[in-house]
């Protein structure tokens, strides 16, 4: 096609036109982030903060301990467990929400167009809610003293409260019960245009109804489950008020991680590069995610 | 559609237990923000679970605490401003990326303005917090206030520009060339065709914004300075020493005004979409 003088004047146009976001995005985005990896790279000042100096010390006591005595290195997998504890929490809670998510997007996007919307709504309010108040709440209903162990207690099930506070249960149970919206939505997105003529066709070839499912429904939807699968895996990867109050301290996440290194720890630079590593772990887990996705359509 | 979807005498829509699995999902969704709204009105002197009747005291309490004015007028002040910029700056970059020839830069552009949704809000935080307290260093000058709102105006961005987009997409352009060939000008073309029917998708986005901010608890919790506590902050401050049903009158308070906030999102959402059908 050819470039006209006019398209040029309204690609000018259209950049000063788009320059008030970029350049907002640049400067409290791109530059920040910029700022960590290069922090990531200096050694820590004393009360917060970096002394500009080159050193790898902080990537190397992601997997290693340094003597203090002798200054020998030996290998500690402290951080790793962490961010292994971490990966594996990421990916139960995606599996639960999937789990649960699919079959309700799909009762939703099965209903009348009428009461859709509706549904809709009661998913999308707390999609949106303030996630520090809806973590509150759980910790109110599984404290010792909470609603659940009253109940039991009351009608006598059990003899003295069940401890699911400050638990992998009680993480577990707050990161689906926070995220489960996000893995609902995108499935009905692409489920609400699934043609039903598709499983009528299904059922004429005599398939069952789980073939139908699985063969024709499923595969139909992956789009919508690739993305609600990124929605619910990159913030519960990166969870910080979750595991701070429903797992009391004790069951660290490395987005807890990374807050104590900014806060009490005092130690800036180890702190960007747990965040680099898991902005880069993140990274590949959504490209790989992309990736299937594309081999999903064309093949 | 419908009759087309009963296949003889079953239902080729019907999956089983399916039904089943949504009404719980929905119900466990709701079940612990109706419990902590229910015990709000606890007229109990503890967090304790047992009823001891409807009382409205623990919001007055409430509201004359100094704290949570205070804390609130803060939350007001940060996403009301964040809004309106992150609203004013989204419109014009959802204008430049649609409905027209492709501009070299132009999908560059739009990986930037929503790139604040791929990363994790705590990496966002440690950021925003290095970056400030190095330039505040660098200039010798503290921000105060000035960067709660420049850190929500960034973050809100994505969140705003997103359904003004979507909005501009479906939406008719003949419209706005029938004006040009009246001989209205650029300006008088968009305030008077482009805006009106924007308008759903703006105030879509500037709802979503706001809600973004006001519940934003991550980054204001690295970035806020001494003293600038805003609403979910004071919650934070008050979860492990408050022992009275206050702490559910603020939660309920909280979520009510996200909620009132995500209906009228919500509203000119469907307008969107009913318009376009």
């Amino acid at each position: 096609m050819e470039v006209t003088v006019e398209d040029r004047q309204d690609a000018r146009r259209h950049l000063a036109l788009a320059s008030p976001a970029i350049l907002i995005m640049v400067i409290l985005g791109l530059i920040p982030l910029a700022v960590v990896i290069a922090y990531s790279f200096m050694v820590p000042a004393d009360y917060g903060g970096v002394v500009p100096k080159f050193s790898l010390e902080s990537y190397i006591s992601l997997l290693f301990q340094r003597d203090i005595f002798d200054d020998t290195l030996s290998f500690s997998g402290d951080y790793l467990e962490i961010y292994a504890r971490t990966a594996i929490f990421g990916a139960i809670t995606t599996a639960l929400c999937l789990l649960v998510g699919f079959p309700t997007a799909y009762f939703m996007a099965t209903r009348p167009k009428a009461t859709r919307n509706l549904w809709v709504l009661l998913v999308t309010i707390p999609f949106w809610s303030n996630l520090l108040v809806r973590t509150i709440a759980v910790m109110f209903i599984i404290r010792d003293e909470g609603l659940i162990n009253s109940i039991l207690l009351d009608l006598g099930v059990i003899g003295h409260p069940i401890t699911m506070l400050y638990t992998n249960f009680a993480i577990l149970l707050g990161l689906v019960y926070s995220f489960v919206p996000f893995m609902i939505l995108p499935i009905y997105a692409s489920l609400e245009k699934f043609d039903f003529r598709l499983a009528e066709a299904g059922f004429d070839l005599y398939a069952t109804r789980f073939q139908v499912l699985t063969c024709i429904i499923i595969p139909l939807a992956k789009p919508g489950i690739i993305t609600g699968a990124i929605l619910v895996f990159v913030p519960s990867f990166g969870a910080y008020v979750t595991p701070l109050l429903l797992g009391g301290g004790s069951h660290l996440m490395i987005g807890d991680l990374i807050a104590l290194q900014f806060g009490s720890s005092r130690n800036w630079p180890l702190g960007s590069a747990f965040s680099i590593v898991l902005m880069v772990i993140i990274m590949l887990a959504v490209l790989l995610q992309i990736r299937r996705s594309g081999q999903v359509r064309h093949g | 559609m419908a009759d087309l979807a009963t296949h003889g005498s079953i239902d080729v829509k019907r999956q089983t237990g399916f039904g089943f699995i949504a009404a719980v999902c929905i119900t466990a969704l709701y079940l612990p923000i109706l419990i902590v709204l229910m015990f709000s009105f606890n007229n109990a002197t503890s967090i304790g679970a047992s009823w001891q009747g409807f009382s409205i005291r623990w919001y007055i309490s409430l509201l004359q605490n100094r704290g949570f004015f205070d804390s609130a007028v803060l939350s007001i002040v940060v996403a009301v401003s964040a809004t309106v910029m992150a609203t004013v700056v989204a419109t014009a970059a959802a204008l430049a990326t649609t409905r027209i020839k492709r501009w070299k830069g132009q999908t560059a552009t739009i990986l930037i303005i929503t790139s604040p949704l791929i990363v994790p809000e705590i990496v966002s935080a440690v950021s925003l917090l290095a970056f400030f307290s190095f330039v505040a260093q660098a200039l010798g000058i503290s921000f105060g206030i000035a960067k709660l709102i420049a850190a929500h105006t960034s973050f809100c961005i994505p969140f705003a520009y997103l359904p003004i987009r979507s909005r501009l997409e479906g939406m008719d352009i003949t419209l706005e060339n029938a004006a040009a060939d009246l001989y209205a000008d650029r300006w008088r073309t968009f305030r008077h065709v482009t805006m009106p029917l924007l308008l759903p998708g703006i105030m879509s986005g500037a709802a979503l914004s706001f809600i973004v901010s006001f519940d934003d608890f991550t980054i204001t919790q690295l970035i806020a300075g001494p003293g600038e506590t805003t609403l979910p902050l004071f919650l934070w401050s008050r979860i492990r020493n408050t022992v009275t049903p206050e702490l559910n009158a603020m939660c309920t308070l909280l979520l009510m005004i996200s909620i009132a906030f995500i209906v009228v999102s919500f509203i000119f959402t469907k307008k969107n979409q009913d318009e376009e059908s």
